[in-house]
């Protein structure tokens, strides 16, 4: 899954717990049916919170997480589909 | 046998007392499946009651409450006592946090009772949040209410703490009682006091 698949993407770079799943809550909502919204994070506890988020959320799939490092940050990127 | 007794009644209804029952079988199929969707489909609802008003204290019940919305439930919040100082659109900015009673902290109570400690743990305890990037209050309101978290304010103590229904962020509700909580724990799936 890359970047270039994704139609909206969310920075939550530099916020932390509850802001990770309450932007990407906001963003998935504009997010037609069918696509998919990337997540931008550093807080590592996104891993798990969004994960239980879209778990929880009937019309979410949660396609893939990805640990990354930019400048020497840990960088956690989400991919999660609107199922139709 | 009660076996018999019954199989011998069922004999004996007429075909139209028959199709009645039928008729009300049908009908509470119906409601059954009806009141399932609506348990299994419905939003959820939580609901809390928030009585602290320290720096710590402030943040689990709007932390809960926005994450709960983000999951698609229908939150209240219930502020009353010290609670209120979260709405308070002046004193929310300003709450405050105490080392006394608090082992956790690392300053012995007999030095945290002292004048102006209050303000020394709470500066060490803002510069903690800040270096963390953890939302403000003032933040967690705004998503909270944009979010759709009907945050209220007990009446009875906003008039016991001579507050006006002006001082709280626009959005709050106001003139709920404890009656109208009660009633919104009733429906709720998750209650809880902070």
């Amino acid at each position: 899954m890359s970047t270039e698949t994704a139609a909206k993407t969310v920075d939550v770079k530099g916020q932390n717990c509850p802001m990770p799943v309450i932007k990407t809550k906001g963003a998935f909502d504009d997010v037609p049916a069918g696509e998919t919204l990337e997540v931008v994070a550093t807080d590592s506890g996104s891993l798990s919170d969004i994960k239980g988020w879209a778990e929880s959320t009937a019309d979410a799939e949660l396609l893939d997480q990805q640990e990354t490092e930019e400048g020497g940050e840990a960088v956690y990127k989400h991919y999660i589909k609107k199922v139709e | 046998m009660s076996t018999d007794a019954t199989a011998g009644s069922d004999a004996d209804r007429s075909p139209e007392e028959l199709a009645e029952l039928q008729a009300q079988v049908e009908a509470l199929e119906t409601e059954l499946a009806d009141l399932r969707s609506d348990v299994e489909n419905g939003p959820k609802k939580m609901v809390i009651i928030a009585t602290k008003g320290t720096l710590d204290m402030a943040y689990p019940p709007l932390i809960l409450a926005s994450t709960a919305a983000a999951f698609g439930y229908d939150v209240t919040v219930f502020h009353t006592f010290w609670g209120l100082e979260i709405l308070h659109e002046d004193n929310s900015k300003n709450l405050q946090l105490s080392s006394v009673g608090n082992p956790n902290m690392p300053v012995p109570n007999a030095i945290a009772a002292l004048p102006g400690m209050d303000r020394v743990t709470t500066r060490m305890m803002r510069n903690k949040i800040a270096d963390n990037e953890v939302a403000s209050i003032e933040e967690l309101i705004d998503v909270s209410l944009e979010s759709g978290v009907d945050l209220q304010a007990c009446q009875m103590t906003i008039d016991l703490l001579g507050y006006d229904e002006d001082d709280f962020y626009d959005g709050v509700t106001t003139g709920v009682g404890a009656a109208s909580a009660f009633q919104e724990m009733v429906e709720a799936d998750i209650q809880l006091l902070v």
